[in-house]
């Protein structure tokens, strides 16, 4: 057997390892150039959707990981406009979206029928945006986890409803500027104190799997897909999803801005089996939460006319909680000793 | 088999024996026996293979039956009144993406205030929600029209509401012959979607249509509903032929031929109006009813077959459209344009107000004799709303009056 490949990081800032450098085995979905295009080209999304990128690979590693074996449900919302204008569609894959707020239903009723016809090796995916999934779907994804359905639902946040014209829902983050959460008052933008997390609640059903991953993670994304689709029962799978137009950062930026969540603590990657957290992906490089707040349009009120200093530290220290209660620079110290 | 036993029973067996793949149940009264009964079916094995599944609302059991049903699932639930209300969103869904779902609607008047009694509130407010609506007259029709609403929804590829009034036909044990499997077998093949959601064959459902399509599409719909005023009676031959006995159609006239006066009615109130009909007969009077089994699609040409030669027509609603008065009336008054005769709207029965003999006999009398006006309220007590109003115009502050006229139905016991 030949050795394993020497692997040398190169895409400086990211600390991931690129595909050139592994041999093929190794190689991301994505690098495949047989692989499926669950999401094709000829959609609407917006230039640099961090939505459309991380829908296409996560669909196209559940269906690698199913043998191509996938039915895929969408809530209302970006993702499903943008894919099918009709009479046409971007789906390779059997595709279907009923309303906002049931996807989780559909997708578990999808699960039933396969279940009732002994269908085992067929999959199902639900998928919706983070309004879709918190807010407005949250009755039926809770009923869907709490029956664990077979069925691994992805949220896809980017961090409000961006369809109707970016208005703010449970997973805006606090002070940013929304259609909805102006920027004007005594406290502009989405008020401290509010919003959900989902991976959370997720976890207080003690279901098989739900983790978190970001679209600056892409071979994470892949790999937790994978073994999402490895389990049976109901998964739950969390990744943040930039989007250019909702949070005016150019569409070049998507994957940095993603990254920087990460980086920053705001947006802490774990996985957790059966309600416990089995694993988190360490912050390499800590940056304070302002490099991840300036280039976004919806935060420009937290800078001009003067920089709102103590707000600015009052979501540091939101970072700095997820960083100590995730433990996500615990192996900081293994790596540099 | 001929069996003693209840409306809901009859039903669920009935409907086991029609194979459903997947059943999704959220309870509700008067719904609440059916699906208990095929919980327990499934459970013990008499029905399988079938999913039968426990979820969180109703809202969630039409969104299930939307994705088994796309997955090439017979599937089927029940429910009522705001049940019926939860589902809304997508029980239009259903109907758009043409989904053959089959559903018992155990009719139930709408809150507030509360009231778990029978009237049409329920079924009535989802006329136009694209759904096939099929009234029963028994437990027998009721149970009859399951297999029957199957074929019908598979054949057109819509979704199909079986309605039975609550309690009045849920909770009432008759004498009533439950089909065998083998009959039920022969008479409903196997589902076989139409399109279905297939990794080897892979189809989206559901996009995002612009205007450049959507009234070609909406005009599907409706020229889809207008197929099965052929294929219902057609249907309904057919389930006659291979089990002997009649249920279902478009309409179901009883004494029509000759009458001057014929009562319109959707459901179990049928049996109540013939009986009263035979009565007045008997005294001379040229009076008839005409159930309407599909009230959607509406059988326009039946009703005006039936109708066309009357002198008047007395239509008894058990629901009512706030601000204007009749439902059913409205459509049959469709059917009978450009025909010159009188019609009176009559609403009865909300709330589960017993829709006595007495009172019928008084109101046919009534209209037979000219003196019935164009929107009556069977047995409203007068006094009582007369006293509401007074008080209502009295105050300038409005606030819930249910509540006064229950004081005052206290007081006056
Ligand atoms: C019952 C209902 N309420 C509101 C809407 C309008 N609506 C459609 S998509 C959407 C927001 C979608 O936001 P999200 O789920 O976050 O997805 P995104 O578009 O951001 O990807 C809303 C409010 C709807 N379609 N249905
Ligand atoms: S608005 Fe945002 S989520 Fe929607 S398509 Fe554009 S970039 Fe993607």
């Amino acid at each position: 057997m030949s050795a394993a490949p020497q692997v040398k990081f190169y895409q400086v800032g990211s600390f991931a390892a690129g595909n050139r450098l592994l041999g093929p085995e190794a190689q991301s979905d994505q690098a495949d150039p047989g692989r499926s295009n669950a999401l094709t080209c000829g959609h609407r999304a917006c230039q640099g959707c961090g939505e459309a990128l991380g829908a296409r690979y996560a669909l196209d590693a559940a269906q690698r990981a199913a043998g191509g074996k996938v039915i895929a449900v969408n809530a209302t919302g970006c993702l499903e406009v943008f894919s099918t204008p009709y009479p046409e569609t971007s789906w390779q894959l059997p595709w279907l979206h009923s309303l906002f707020g049931n996807a989780p239903a559909v997708a578990a009723g999808v699960a039933a029928a396969l279940r009732a016809k002994g269908r085992t090796d067929v999959r199902v995916v639900g998928q919706g945006g983070d309004g879709g999934t918190v807010d407005i779907g949250l009755g039926c994804l809770s009923g869907m986890f709490e029956r664990n359905d077979d069925v691994l639902y992805i949220c896809y946040d980017n961090e409000a409803y961006m369809n109707t014209g970016v208005q703010r829902s449970g997973a805006t983050p606090a002070t940013a500027r929304t259609a909805t959460t102006q920027a004007v008052g005594e406290q502009p933008g989405a008020p401290f104190g509010q919003g959900k997390s989902l991976p959370l609640i997720a976890m207080a059903h003690e279901i098989p799997y739900v983790a978190t991953a970001t679209v600056a993670g892409l071979r994470d994304l892949e790999a937790k897909v994978h073994r999402a689709m490895g389990m049976r029962g109901a998964r739950y799978l969390h990744v943040l999803v930039p989007c250019p137009l909702g949070w005016g950062t150019a569409s070049h930026d998507t994957v940095r801005i993603a990254r920087l969540a990460e980086q920053t603590g705001l947006f802490p990657v774990f996985e957790a089996t059966g309600g416990v957290v089995t694993d988190v992906t360490p912050i390499r490089r800590r940056v304070p939460v302002e490099e991840y707040l300036r280039p976004q349009k919806r935060y420009a009120h937290l800078f001009t006319p003067e920089p709102r200093t103590d707000v600015i530290a009052r979501l540091q220290r939101v970072a700095d909680r997820n960083i100590a209660r995730f433990g996500l620079l615990a192996q900081e110290e293994e790596v540099s000793s | 088999m001929l069996k003693q036993t209840e409306g809901s029973r009859a039903v669920a067996e009935t409907v086991a024996y029609c194979r459903p793949e997947v059943i999704a149940a959220y309870p509700i009264s008067p719904q609440t026996h059916i699906v208990e009964e095929l919980s327990r079916l499934v459970k013990s094995g008499a029905l399988k293979p079938c999913e039968y599944v426990n979820v969180e609302s109703e809202f969630a059991a039409m969104s299930m039956c939307i994705g088994a049903s796309a997955a090439g699932a017979r599937t089927y639930t029940a429910t009522a009144s705001q049940g019926l209300l939860y589902m809304v969103e997508a029980l239009y869904n259903a109907s758009g993406l043409g989904l053959p779902i089959v559903m018992t609607v155990a009719n139930r008047a709408i809150g507030a205030p509360i009231n778990i009694w029978n009237d049409h509130s329920d079924t009535m407010s989802q006329r136009d929600s694209g759904w096939i609506q099929l009234y029963a007259r028994d437990n027998q029709e009721a149970a009859d029209l399951h297999p029957q609403a199957f074929r019908l929804a598979e054949e057109l590829s819509l979704p199909v509401m079986v309605c039975m009034d609550g309690f009045v036909l849920t909770h009432a044990w008759e004498r009533i012959e439950v089909p065998e499997q083998t009959q039920v077998d022969a008479f409903l093949p196997p589902y076989e979607p139409r399109q279905v959601l297939d990794p080897d064959e892979p189809v989206s459902i559901g996009a995002m249509v612009g205007p450049d399509a959507f009234t070609e599409v909406r005009y599907l719909a409706h020229a889809k509903q207008m197929q099965a005023l052929e294929a219902i009676p057609r249907i309904a031959e057919e389930f006659r032929e291979a089990f002997g006995r009649s249920s279902g159609g478009l309409v179901h006239p009883y004494a029509c031929e000759d009458a001057e006066t014929i009562v319109v009615v959707l459901g179990s109130v049928f049996g109540t109006v013939c009986d009263v009909v035979d009565e007045m007969r008997e005294r001379g009077v040229r009076i008839g009813a005409l159930a309407i089994t599909s009230f959607r699609p509406f059988p326009l040409e039946a009703v005006r077959t039936v109708l066309g030669g009357a002198r008047q027509v007395v239509v008894l609603e058990r629901a009512l459209a706030v601000g204007i008065g009749g439902i059913v009336s409205a459509n049959v008054r469709t059917a009978l344009s450009g025909i010159q005769l009188a019609g009176h709207t009559v609403v009865a029965g909300l709330g589960g107000r017993p829709i006595t003999k007495e009172s019928l006999h008084r109101l046919f009398d009534d209209a037979v004799a000219g003196r019935l006006e164009q929107l009556t309220f069977l047995d409203l007590n007068t006094e009582l709303v007369e006293r509401e109003l007074a008080r209502m115009a009295k105050t300038r502050r409005s606030g819930p009056s249910a509540e006064n006229i229950l004081r005052d139905v206290g007081s006056n016991r």
